[in-house]
């Protein structure tokens, strides 16, 4: 029975992980690797990185960051910010990761998806999709959340995947920062319109928003948060240990 | 010395720094004569069959692998890696394996229920057949404990030669063996602390 995954999300900037984090034991609690490294010890079945530098010296330290999380962290890695062409997804495969994430980049070139899964394979290539409720239907954003696309997300993910994205990582703007749950209905019509495994992001605040979230959406594939880990709200361990007492596939570490 | 085969498919740099993680000394190379002199040799791949079998053929390194086989040295394949030893794989028609397992490659899709999803992604448990001895390179690791999977084709072999599987749907092939050849469909590279623990434990076959 595949499990279902739980993957931290961590922003990089200049080489360190942007958001405040405070973790027992953990003395350096901006350094990637290290903190990497501590997820992957807590049971995390994923890790993404979000390389939210501009500059070009940034993204040199981003690559050489990544390269040492990989030669050290031996779970699956995926490597989103800033991927605009297929150059970058080389980039970023060569410092080990394993799946690269697609968002402004697709959206801007729609055929970057299709030459990615052509060379690297669909399982490479991930579309991250911020979408929101605008007029009673779900519209893409662009540049981080902040731009209306007017594209229907449900149309941009069927042809995302039709293009070869193998697998979809959805993060509502209406419930993210919230902490008041998955956004169920996107997701539920995101998981009706594709075969492809959906990754939930956006309004994770407690351990029992997970449970809804499987107990609800079956076909839903993962939860992805950032905050409620790096700030120890939900413990990975612990998070593992209900979701499974509760039935639902999980790879518990003891 | 482990030899990581080096035939111009895929990223090997996390399969190094795995070895690496165990304290096993690995190289990638595409040199038959280092290839023939390790301890242990690793075959590795991803992406399509027909394309990794050219490439193996052209480079010569199927002899190579051949070789090794017969000189009884510990070979194990990864993923596709692990594909390439069948007798033949039926991805985008039909093409030659190194014949080193009894098996066909196969697409997974037939196989399994409409609402699965192929690819097969994700962390799966493995289980062993109850009436035959857990295979040497499973011997640190538990039935239940979980490892990662990427495939939409799988090995179709005869029972003898399957030594684990994984339920999806049915239960697929997830690894396989013959004498001192060995195949595992998922990666062992990143499935964390149990990935190392068959990774050891193919580092202490004699």
């Amino acid at each position: 029975m595949i499990t279902k995954r739980i993957i931290p999300c961590l922003d990089v900037k200049d080489g360190r992980v942007v958001k405040g984090v405070n973790f027992l034991g953990l003395s350096d609690v901006s350094s990637p690797v290290k903190l990497a490294k501590f997820y992957s010890d807590s049971g995390a079945d994923e890790l993404v990185f979000y390389d939210i530098t501009a500059s070009v010296e940034g993204r040199a330290l981003f690559t050489d960051i990544l390269t040492q999380v990989a030669s050290q962290i031996f779970i699956p890695l995926t490597v989103g910010g800033g991927i605009q062409t297929l150059d970058d997804f080389d980039r970023v495969l060569k410092c080990g990761a394993d799946k690269v994430s697609v968002n402004s980049g697709a959206i801007r070139d729609p055929s970057l998806i299709g030459a990615a899964a052509r060379r690297y394979g669909d399982q490479c290539v991930v579309l991250s999709v911020d979408a929101k409720r605008v007029d009673g239907s779900f519209h893409v954003f662009a540049k981080g959340g902040r731009e209306d696309t007017g594209m229907d997300a449900i149309q941009w993910i069927r042809r995302g995947v039709a293009e070869g994205a193998g697998e979809i990582v959805l993060n509502s703007i209406d419930t993210d920062g919230v902490k008041k749950g998955f956004d169920l209905e996107m997701l539920a019509a995101v998981c009706d319109a594709v075969n492809v495994p959906v990754i939930a992001s956006g309004g994770a605040g407690c351990e029992q928003d997970f449970v809804t979230l499987f107990e609800t959406l079956p076909k839903v594939d993962a939860g992805l948060a950032a905050s409620i880990f790096h700030f120890g709200e939900v413990s990975i361990p612990e998070l593992k240990r209900t979701l499974a007492r509760r039935g639902i596939p999980m790879r518990v570490l003891d | 010395m482990i030899a990581i085969v080096d035939y111009g498919v895929g990223n090997l740099f996390s399969l190094q720094s795995s070895f690496a993680a165990i304290g096993a000394e690995a190289c990638v190379t595409g040199d038959a004569e280092k290839i023939l002199a390790a301890d242990r040799v690793v075959l590795p791949g991803v992406g399509a069959f027909g394309d990794a079998a050219a490439l193996l053929k052209s480079t010569g390194l199927d002899e190579t692998v051949r070789e090794a086989a017969r000189a009884g040295k510990p070979l194990l394949g990864i993923c596709l890696g692990m594909q390439l030893l069948l007798e033949q794989s039926l991805e985008y028609g039909t093409h030659a394996g190194l014949g080193l397992v009894p098996g066909t490659v196969r697409p997974i899709r037939p196989m399994i229920p409409a609402e699965y999803k192929v690819p097969h992604i994700g962390w799966n448990a493995l289980c062993f057949s109850e009436d035959k001895p857990v295979h040497p390179l499973f011997s640190r690791i538990r039935p239940g404990d979980c490892v990662y999977f990427v495939h939409s084709y799988y090995a179709d072999s005869p029972d003898e030669a399957i030594i684990a599987r994984a339920e999806y749907g049915p239960l697929l092939t997830a690894a396989v063996a013959r004498d001192n050849v060995m195949g595992v469909q998922f990666h062992p590279e990143k499935s964390g602390a149990v990935g190392l623990s068959i990774l050891r434990a193919f580092c202490e076959m004699e």
